[in-house]
């Protein structure tokens, strides 16, 4: 394995921008997300200042960092809800409006639509898509099957669990088959046994569909099991302090954790994330 | 289930019921005993006739109709007016912002206060009465639908823009059913002012019919049980208007407060 490799295979937060063009050759699998220049500020805090980053193709790439680094701010900017105050965000050379975004947020109880049902909440981002109605049904089927799940949808979400609700949202969000998908603490406010479940659902179906996927994560286990890299951030103004590729075979379940392999991957991103955090 | 048991749940459906019962023990006690002057205060069986007689055989259901017709009509205005109003003005801040004293100015204002102005502009007849109750109405809702929509949560707004839904579909699809709670509470307040004003008009503003003239009239003749029925009439127009509302909400915004 050559998951201990300190050089940076696919990101950079180089800030001088001659290393921009150049970091492309590290990247066989060819990039998706391209971050040049970007810079935010909230009233007098600088959180991102000429902020580049290269995010790969296909790829579930975590992001963990110090609190307050911007982790969600970052993801927003990239999904185009949050605006960013100058830099560049191309996916494949287009915007974030010309592409198919699944973004799945923390807080579910506040992301679905309560006066739709499951199945319409599901249904909801298909219109915007063109798609015919036969082309439609046909990606919902292929979602019910890829995620075989036993509840009622056609009960409406405050009638279901947190877990049934999150479900719900992440199925809305991946029916469009979207080019990237944004999960933003998907897990943190369910119970133990959900999130085991959603794991394992999400994994599949997105390695099946090789989705690029961006999770941010408070917690360092689950930033390392779910990964293909770990992007570990510093204080801001936040910079990569790391990028580490965790490549263990999928599908990895709590038995994984115990694995040397996830336990080296992890030790090391905890080394680099408490180096960061004692930074003055 | 045991008796005891069973007593008690019967009880407690019947507990709202036990206020107005007190009540109208109280009002028949008070009279039984000539505590009040009995021309004041009939007794209650003897308002209830009257309320019935004027149902059945008198003018009362006419009165009832006129003032039920008044309200309704205003309200439909208040409403076709402020509900487009309410929703330019609160999704556009730089405009809610710039008029938003002069709203709430006018809502402080008693919209009785605007008779004599109202009957310079539409005259002694029914486009007066109807005109201030539709602005008073208007206003209250033209506030809590503005306030509606400035206050809907942005986290479903960004989910339904980030899953492509242009402005004007987030709009339709996710702000205005996330205000729907507020545009109620507007428009239960809105008809309760309508018809408070609406009964105040036909008091005052040179009517031949309504409730508030029956009531009026009444009074003037010494018909005390009619003058009952009447109030009585009127209290139940406020609460019935009121219960429809909360039903239709309860139905229509079926996921609110959950």
């Amino acid at each position: 394995m050559r998951t201990m490799s300190t050089h940076l295979p696919i990101g950079t937060a180089a800030p001088d921008a001659a290393d921009g063009g150049a970091s492309h050759r590290w990247y066989p699998k060819g990039t998706h997300i391209t971050i040049r220049g970007l810079t935010k500020r909230f009233q007098d805090a600088t959180i991102y200042d000429n902020f580049d980053l290269d995010i790969p193709k296909g790829k579930i790439v975590s992001v963990f960092g110090p609190n307050g680094c911007g982790k969600s701010t970052l993801i927003n900017m990239i999904a185009g809800i949050l605006p960013c105050d100058s830099g560049q965000i191309l996916f494949e050379g287009k915007e974030a409006r010309e592409t198919r975004i699944g973004y799945v947020f923390q807080n579910y109880r506040e992301a679905v639509f309560p006066w739709l049902r499951a199945i319409d909440n599901i249904r909801y981002p298909l219109q915007y898509l063109n798609l015919s109605k036969v082309e439609q049904q046909s990606r919902m089927d292929r979602l019910m099957e890829s995620f075989d799940v036993k509840l009622d949808l056609q009960r409406y979400p405050y009638q279901m669990s947190g877990g049934q609700q999150q479900l719900v949202s992440i199925m809305r969000a991946l029916v469009v088959d979207p080019e990237v998908l944004f999960l933003d603490e998907p897990f943190s406010a369910l119970d133990y046994e959900m999130v085991m479940f959603l794991r394992e659902r999400l994994q599949k179906v997105l390695v099946e569909r090789r989705t690029t996927t961006l999770l941010v994560s408070h917690d360092l286990d689950e930033a390392v099991l779910l990964a293909d890299e770990v992007l570990l951030l510093t204080k801001r103004p936040t910079r990569v302090a790391e990028n580490l590729p965790f490549d263990v075979a999928r599908p990895r379940t709590a038995d994984t954790t115990i694995t040397p392999a996830f336990i080296a991957t992890k030790t090391r991103a905890l080394d680099v994330f408490q180096r960061e955090v004692r930074k003055p | 289930m045991s008796l005891a048991h069973r007593a008690n749940a019967f009880g407690a459906r019947l507990r709202p019921l036990f206020g107005i019962a007190a009540l109208i023990g109280l009002w028949a006690f008070v009279h039984a005993t000539r505590a009040v002057d009995p021309v004041l205060l009939p007794s209650p069986l003897e308002a209830l006739a009257a309320f019935w007689n004027g149902l059945a055989h008198g003018t009362l259901w006419g009165d009832f109709f006129k003032t039920i017709v008044r309200t309704v009509t205003s309200f439909g205005l208040a409403l076709v007016i402020a509900v487009p109003l309410g929703i330019v003005l609160g999704s556009n801040e730089k405009i809610y912002e710039s008029i938003e004293f002069a709203i709430d100015f006018f809502r402080s204002t008693p919209a009785s206060a605007m008779f004599p102005l109202f009957l310079v502009l539409f005259g002694v007849g029914e486009a007066t009465k109807i005109a201030v109750a539709a602005f008073g109405a208007a206003l209250a809702i033209l506030f809590n639908v503005a306030y509606g929509v400035m206050s809907a949560r942005k986290q479903r707004q960004l989910a339904a823009k980030v899953m492509g839904a242009p402005r004007w579909r987030v709009l339709t699809d996710v702000i205005l059913l996330e205000s729907m709670p507020q545009v109620f509470v507007g428009m239960r307040s809105g008809v309760s002012i309508a018809l408070v004003i609406v009964i105040v008009a036909e008091m005052f503003i040179g009517s031949t019919d309504g409730l508030g003239q029956r009531i009026m009239n009444a009074q003037t003749i010494f018909d005390m049980p009619d003058m009952y029925a009447s109030i009585f009439a009127a209290g139940l127009l406020g609460y019935v208007m009121n219960l429809v509302f909360l039903v239709a909400e309860r139905r229509f915004v079926h996921w609110g407060g959950k």
